[in-house]
């Protein structure tokens, strides 16, 4: 088994890369040039490839002191899930270069640095295993997204860019006080070893609260999304495309990797609100996107409910809700990603993103709208594309866990039906058309769209790689949660501390008197 | 232990460029000018022989003075911060030429203060070099022009300044009066609580009131915003650094007094909190780009507090590696502030408009610059308030680390301010105005702003060297 740091060189190659943009002067050459940075990393994350998936914990782990005197470490390695997010970065990326092949036209340099940073720090949020690590990428990623939308984005860039570097450092502000908590409490800044410590509840609580705070402003969940339709909306193409398939999934990332295995006590005691903020997610997502006249507003919308499912995967603490939600997290990417890209397109044809500017393209391109279609499709998880499989699994899971939230999750499903079908019929067919003389898809937007087609189909009809890779992190994960098919069930086990978890609704009240008590 | 002349090689060499300076400014106001071509140089060299000098140990002069990790730190960063603003003043449009050697004299001097108060371990020596640094200062204030404003900040700080050090003379003849000593290392052997030992107590509230001044510390802040707003551009990053510098030496020298739990300690607990939270609310709606800057000195002045109050070995040097830091980032957003306001003038937040178009490298600085003091990784600024904040964790003072963690979002918001002017905003001339010297500024901007990211990205050595610090104060 070599050593070669796979992990460093998927940080350091982008960032290195951009040293060599500062020299390039032609428009042209710095994309052929951020292109070639964007597939080179991508061959570098090929080694990836050879991960093991019949056993758990981190792979390709990477330590070297930082700083010595505080404990610091520079700590890498992935799991199952990290591994996916990784890939889903290193996919987005050539993506994101070639959808603004045209549509950014000023500062051309500055933007492909920019877009290659937030690559590099995406994949650094992803591998670190040292708490300060990961919150160091964390909020290193705000600084570039920030200026992307602060200077390319559309006309109310100023004001979205604002909310949205507000936000969610607000959102995170507490995040850096539970870091250090964690260090004085568990003596130490690893993330595994911190995983393997138990803490008290009352302390698990209170950093619970804290982290699902920040996770769930950057997801975003229901009441912390408001500055998503407008960061959304504004950014430019790549932005938002980075915005969607990337960053939503750091806040996704973070409840998988931070808040559930770190303090499972108080997961399994908030799990009803967050299931609750994620449904209203879903559900208020989803009645929103239906109203809005905007491609690019609905998608935002959706993908407001499409992160609900992700979260309520997560909190269901059962197999098939875990590995729905880690796949729903992938999908979304993907599909989310490819529709934000497919707007960016129409945006280069007609100058609008509005419905109503954009009708009756069916005639006119039908390789566009034969994308468009099976995207639109996917999105509202058709059977035999990606996101079927994930809602699938996660509907299963809720339906597992009790009945009536299963039955209240139902019509945000039907919902995503509507708000996706919607567009489509009126974009294909709609009356009057001003597509006459807009060309098909070019060949640099095929290459853009043919992989991520590509795997929306293959990923809906065979899903079984990708479970097979995050099941043993989901199995760890779980473990402190018990293999639980009901509630019924659990409600029998016997009340036990924090470290193995009780759960179901008697045992709950036991555990939460259990600070009370003497 | 016998006194050796090697031990203050630093404080000697800064006398020299005092001599060199006083020569200068008596022969003859037409060759003025000249002083700007060697004395970059020579501070520069004064930085290294600092630099050099890191490892000395020893006491001086009836045990009055005393060279330790302590000392020799703060004396490279006083020697780094003499070089920055030397840098910075360089061919300034508002020190008039005839008083061009005064104003590098009178702040030699006050720099030359400030490294003899860092070795000083007696309470008289402490307050004869603060005044001797605080009394040269004063008369920098006013040197700019002929503008109103600035001889009314000159008025405010003269006073202000007067009144605080009354009220530290003060506190200590209570000291002396009821611990019957000067000497610090006697000093934190005694008894400091209320209770057995109230006038004490009582004096070094009083005498710390005139480092908490200094420091620009609520609620002994009020000069800062409108002394920064009146000096001169290159007069305010001095001020709003050097002086910092002097007396975070001096409280460290104090903090094996700050035991947790002792009324001082909440007291200078409650006063960061304070301070924090006060000078980023104020901040928030200033438009004068120096005056926000001094708002968030005084928050800063919070944040460097809160490693004192710890009173550990590690929250010391954490506190001292914040200054350092703090001095940088400092220096980093006045170098920009000081070369777009290429007649002098005070710049407003609407002057940074389009700056990115003007200058690109000099907005990336001021970026970088903002960042950091925000704390944002992966700036200095950030592994700073990581070190300060877990250094004062679990120590009692749990509710300030969150204050603190809390006004990192608050202050984004100015902070951020400055980099939306410089970036979104178009240029209101349509003609750009190019900056002048756009190599040197360009060049030395991009420098600071390197080291700011390089040491949030590598803060091992500078942290290990910030650690003697903490180590020779209050041992491992």
């Amino acid at each position: 088994m070599t050593t070669l740091p796979i992990l460093t060189f998927l940080i350091f190659f982008p960032i290195l890369g951009c040293v060599g943009l500062f020299f390039l002067k032609r428009p042209r050459t710095v994309r052929v040039y951020a292109m070639a940075v964007s597939l080179g990393e991508m061959v570098l994350a090929l080694p990836l490839l050879r991960f093991k998936t019949d056993t758990g914990g981190f792979q390709f782990v990477e330590s070297v002191p930082w700083v010595p005197a505080w404990d610091l470490n520079y700590f890498l390695g992935v799991d199952g899930i990290s591994l996916l997010m990784v890939g889903l970065t290193v996919i987005m990326l050539p993506v994101c270069v070639l959808c603004s092949w045209a549509s950014v036209r000023e500062r051309v340099k500055e933007f492909h640095i920019c877009l290659l940073v937030s690559g590099a720090v995406c994949v650094g949020v992803f591998s670190a295993l040292d708490l300060v690590l990961f919150y160091l990428f964390y909020e290193a990623i705000l600084i570039p997204i920030y200026l992307m939308i602060a200077i390319w984005g559309g006309e109310g860039r100023d004001r979205a860019s604002l909310k949205f570097i507000l936000y969610t450092l607000a959102g995170s502000a507490l995040l850096l006080v539970v870091v250090i908590a964690f260090r004085i409490s568990g003596d130490t800044f690893s993330i595994p070893e911190l995983m393997k410590l138990d803490f008290p509840y009352r302390f698990q609580c209170l950093v619970f609260s804290a982290m699902a705070l920040a996770f769930a402003v950057k997801t975003p969940l229901f009441p912390f999304h408001t500055w998503l339709p407008s960061a959304y909306v504004q950014a430019p193409i790549a932005g938002t495309v980075l915005l969607s398939a990337v960053l939503a999934k750091m806040g996704a990332y973070g409840f998988l990797r931070l808040c559930v295995p770190l303090a499972p006590s108080a997961a399994d005691f908030f799990a009803p609100l967050m299931i609750a903020m994620s449904i209203a997610s879903i559900l208020y997502g989803g009645v929103v996107a239906l109203g809005q006249t905007d491609i690019k507003r609905i998608i935002a919308y959706s993908s407001l409910a499409h992160m609900g499912f992700v979260v309520l995967g997560i909190f269901l603490f059962n197999v098939k809700g875990a590995q729905g939600a880690v796949l729903q997290m992938v999908n979304h990417g993907i599909t989310t990603g490819a529709l934000f890209v497919m707007v960016g397109f129409l945006y280069a044809r007609s100058g609008s993103t509005e419905l109503s500017q954009n009708q009756g393209l069916g005639k006119v391109l039908p390789a566009f709208m034969g994308f468009w279609g099976l995207l639109a499709f996917a999105g509202f998880g058709f059977p035999g594309t990606n996101n079927f499989v994930g809602e699938f699994l996660v509907l299963t899971g809720v339906f597992e866990r009790n009945l009536w939230v299963g039955a209240i999750t139902v019509p945000g499903a039907l919902l995503a039906a509507a708000y996706m079908l919607r567009p489509t019929q009126k974009m294909a067919w709609g009356e009057p058309s001003r597509a006459g003389k807009w060309v098909d898809l070019k060949g640099r937007e095929w290459a853009c769209l043919l992989p991520l087609a590509f795997l929306v189909l293959y990923l809906g009809l065979a899903p079984s790689l990708f479970l097979k890779v995050m099941n043993p992190a989901l199995e760890e994960l779980l473990s402190p949660f018990g293999v639980r098919q009901t509630p019924i069930e659990l409600s029998t086990n016997t009340p036990g501390h924090s470290g193995s978890v009780p759960a179901g609704k008697e045992t709950f009240r036991i555990s939460m008197q259990e600070p009370l008590r003497p | 232990m016998k006194g050796n002349i090697l031990l203050i090689v630093p404080e000697l060499y800064q006398l020299l460029l005092l001599g060199l300076l006083f020569i200068q400014s008596i022969a003859g106001k037409t060759r003025a000018p000249d002083v700007e071509k060697w004395l970059p140089w020579g501070a520069g060299v004064g930085v290294l022989i600092a630099a050099f000098c890191l490892d000395l140990e020893g006491v001086l002069f009836s045990e009055c003075y005393r060279v330790d990790g302590l000392s020799q730190f703060f004396k490279w960063l006083l020697a780094l911060g003499f070089a920055l603003t030397v840098l910075n003043a360089h061919r300034s449009p508002e020190l008039p030429n005839d008083k061009r050697s005064e104003y590098y004299l009178f702040l030699a001097l006050s720099v030359w203060g400030f490294m003899i108060l860092a070795s000083c371990v007696e309470l008289m020596c402490i307050f004869l070099a603060l005044e001797l640094a605080s009394f040269s200062l004063f008369p920098l204030v006013p040197l700019r022009g002929e503008k109103r404003e600035a001889a009314e900040a000159a008025v405010k700080y003269v006073f202000f300044g007067a009144a605080a050090t009354v009220i530290s003379l003060f506190g200590f003849s209570y000291i002396l009066a009821s611990q019957h000593t000067t000497f610090l290392k006697q000093l934190i052997s005694l008894p400091w609580n209320v209770c057995s030992n109230p006038m004490a107590v009582a004096g070094l509230a009083l005498f710390l009131c005139g480092m908490l001044f200094k420091l620009a510390l609520f609620p002994f802040h009020s000069w800062a915003p409108d002394v920064y707003q009146g000096a001169g551009n290159e007069t305010s990053a001095y001020i709003s650094t050097m002086p910092k510098v002097g007396a975070v030496v001096v409280l460290i020298r104090f903090v094996p007094v700050f035991k947790p739990g002792l009324d001082i300690t909440i007291i200078l607990a409650a006063l960061a909190a304070v301070s924090m939270t006060y000078g980023n609310l104020a901040a928030l709606v200033q438009k004068d780009v120096k005056r926000l800057l001094g708002y968030s000195a005084i928050a800063h002045a919070g944040y460097i507090l809160v490693g004192m109050v710890a009173g550990t070995a590690l929250g010391v040097s954490a506190a001292a590696f914040y200054t350092f830091i703090y001095v940088l980032m400092n220096f980093t957003c006045f170098w920009v502030v000081c070369r777009v306001s290429e007649d002098g003038r005070n710049l407003q937040l609407s002057d940074l408009d389009g700056l990115h178009e003007r200058t690109p490298v000099l907005a990336l600085v001021l970026t970088i610059g903002a960042v950091a003091l925000v704390g944002l990784p992966p700036t200095a600024g950030f592994m700073g308030k990581l070190f300060l904040l877990t250094a004062a964790w679990n120590r009692g003072v749990n509710w300030l680390v969150i204050i603190g963690a809390v006004n990192v979002a608050v202050s984004l918001y100015y902070y951020l301010n400055i980099i939306r002017h410089a970036y979104t905003k178009a240029d209101p001339n349509e003609k750009a105005v190019p900056i002048i010297r756009p190599l040197f500024s360009g060049i030395w901007g991009g420098v600071l702003a390197a080291v700011v990211v390089l040491f949030g990205v590598f803060p091992g050595p500078l942290f290990s060297i910030a650690l003697k610090v903490g180590y020779g104060i209050l041992g491992k």
